[in-house]
């Protein structure tokens, strides 16, 4: 059975979204993209050396994966629209992922201003893939401004702490119809899996695959929780369906 | 309020005392928790904890990759006047020093840029003597048209001053600001620094206050140690620090350890402060302030530089001169006082990478 994931007309096969930072170097963090099958990496714009001739990082990356360069830096939503033109310019296509955060100590997103991002970037022709703190009102009013993702984090960034937030990021799954992306916090693939057996429709994992003592070994090991976890959640709606209707313990006396 | 305000109370303890009477179980205590209190950061610079320096520096270096990864921030100073109005007497700059000064031109600040440029370096600090006349806003300000076509990221470190000329200064595309407080005892700053706007200790106190005002992304702040007691000014640094970052969130609150060097006026420092001390410092702050950048200059020897690499460090500066047009004409006057590490910084580079942390050279983007 085919289970793609669509985002703004781009079918993806894997549902691993993959970070650059926090590599030790560029050659093992070329061999972790390949290694976990992603398709969609975020590079920040501002690790980038846009004018020169080495594109840094970029020269780094697979070919077949498409870029997702992030705003990170920005702390108002003006800040977040100049780098994503900037990135634009530089060649680095129309994807962008919103990170507007103006708290330097937990690094929170600030869900304002990133619905106001979102909003003039979707005007101007970005797919635009917003990063937020998990709230029900704000990935609503995010995919109304057309958002073609809503990334709330699992925990804070770079925390490794897991899916703290599960409670509201199922309410989100629920709720919100353009794709959920859970982005930060995952720090082990057991919940990676979680998050995809909750029903997100992807995860986003950086720090705990470029920390990892093999970080290779991790995104391939991500790239299976994913699929995992994926599965379970296919499998599960299915196998709770056919119980249902095959007998009903509870009420079937109703019907002798 | 002013950090001031948190300074006059801390005075009002004995913390000499309290220092001592620090148990190894308020250590402990403090090394099991996930967020450290100011209490357990003040138990973590105590002389008991200094048994205990092996597992502060487990849990450093964990918090250090959990929130910065393997990588390593490198940085240069350009020296773009030793014009000083001050009279520190640690420092080779003080107007006291008979030696001829020099600001330099814009051509030369082109030339000094390209030489930073060409060594592959993107985010660069402006340093000068404090001089108002000398290192003005309009001169600042005609640097920054220049040195915007080389580097990323432009940040400074000169004299203190108000937040409307900051202000003027984060338009232009200055980014940063480092001021170090050199010491946090009013009795001995007002001993070291005789003559001079920087005798005003409140005023420089309340600087890095100031650029947060003015948008300054990030703030690096310190104390000079080797002026006063080290626990003791280490511990007003984190809280200094602590204090920026709660006040204001958006910035980017560093810290850095400076040592006392040899300078031109010959002035010893009134405490030893031995590598073991220093290391204490910095995993003491690493783990109270878990995000806060840290950075370790070229004043360090070039072994000592590489031994704490895991131990909390973020940034680094490499291959610098701490003279005026010190990048085009080495050989060159007056230094603000002498280095350690001489290596290149490819040479940096290498021993970054030997070590497993990725050197970065650009992490801003001027917009």
């Amino acid at each position: 059975m085919q289970d793609s994931l669509v985002i703004a007309g781009k079918e993806l096969n894997s549902r691993l979204f993959v970070g650059t930072g926090k590599f030790a170097d560029h050659n093992k963090m070329k061999e972790a993209l390949e290694e976990s099958q992603s398709e969609v990496v975020t590079v920040a714009v501002r690790r980038v050396d846009l004018g020169g001739d080495d594109q840094y990082i970029l020269n780094d990356i697979p070919d077949y994966m498409t870029l997702m360069p992030n705003t990170s830096g920005a702390r108002t939503a003006e800040e977040a629209i100049r780098i994503a033109r900037l990135s634009k310019a530089a060649g680095m296509g129309n994807w962008i992922k919103i990170e507007v955060i103006s708290d330097s100590k937990y690094l929170l997103p600030d869900n304002e201003e990133t619905i106001k991002a979102t909003e003039a970037l979707v005007e101007e022709g970005f797919v635009v893939l917003p990063y937020m703190s998990p709230d029900l009102m704000a990935g609503k009013r995010l995919e109304e401004a057309g958002a073609a993702t809503v990334m709330p984090l699992g925990s804070p960034i770079g925390s490794n702490r897991g899916i703290q937030m599960k409670e509201i990021i199922q309410i989100m799954i629920d709720e919100i119809n353009v794709p959920i992306v859970v982005d930060a916090g995952i720090g082990r693939p057991s919940e990676a899996a979680e998050a995809m057996e909750m029903g997100a429709d992807a995860v986003l994992v950086n720090t705990a695959i470029a920390t990892a003592k093999d970080p290779v070994a991790m995104a391939q090991a991500f790239d299976l929780a994913v699929k995992a976890g994926r599965s379970g959640f296919l499998a599960g709606l299915g196998a709770t369906k056919a119980k249902a209707s095959a007998s009903s313990p509870l009420t079937g006396f109703l019907h002798s | 309020m002013s950090f001031y305000n948190v300074l006059e109370e801390v005075n009002h303890l004995p913390l000499e005392n309290m220092m001592e009477n620090v148990s190894h179980h308020d250590v402990e205590r403090a090394l099991q928790k996930e967020r450290i209190t100011e209490e357990d950061y003040f138990a973590l610079l105590s002389p008991k904890a200094s048994d205990y320096l092996e597992e502060m520096a487990q849990k450093a270096h964990q918090l250090t990759i959990q929130h910065f990864g393997n990588t390593m921030q490198l940085f240069l100073p350009l020296y773009v006047s030793d014009y000083c109005v001050n009279t520190c007497k640690y420092c080779s700059f003080s107007v006291d020093n008979d030696f001829p000064r020099r600001i330099l031109t814009m051509t030369e600040v082109e030339e000094e840029a390209k030489a930073i440029r060409d060594m592959g370096i993107e985010h660069i600090i402006i340093l000068s003597g404090e001089s108002m006349m000398h290192s003005s806003v309009k001169y600042i300000k005609q640097c920054m048209k220049v040195l915007k076509k080389y580097f990323s990221s432009v940040g400074l470190e000169i004299q203190p001053m108000d937040t409307d000329q900051y202000k003027e200064l984060v338009d232009s595309g200055i980014d940063n600001l480092t001021v170090y407080q050199e010491v946090y005892d009013e009795e001995i700053y007002r001993e070291l620094h005789t003559k001079g706007p920087k005798r005003f200790f409140k005023y420089r106190l309340d600087t890095p206050e100031r650029g947060c005002e003015a948008g300054m992304r990030s703030i690096s702040i310190a104390a000079l140690l080797g002026l006063n007691d080290w626990r003791r000014e280490s511990y007003i640094t984190g809280l200094h620090a602590q204090y920026l970052q709660q006040k204001y969130l958006d910035v980017e609150v560093g810290v850095s350890f400076p040592r006392i060097q040899p300078n031109a006026g010959s002035f010893q420092p009134k405490v030893e402060v031995t590598d073991k001390n220093l290391v204490q410092a910095m995993l003491a702050y690493r783990i109270f302030q878990p995000h806060s950048g840290i950075t370790v200059s070229t004043r360090e020897r070039p072994e000592f530089r590489e031994q704490i690499l895991p131990l909390g460090p973020t940034k680094m500066s490499a291959a610098s001169s701490t003279v005026v047009g010190g990048y085009t004409e080495p050989d060159n006057t007056q230094s603000q006082f002498e280095i350690s590490d001489e290596r290149s910084v490819d040479e940096v580079k290498g021993v970054l990478r030997k070590h497993g942390y990725q050197p970065v050279m650009k992490d801003w983007q001027l917009i």
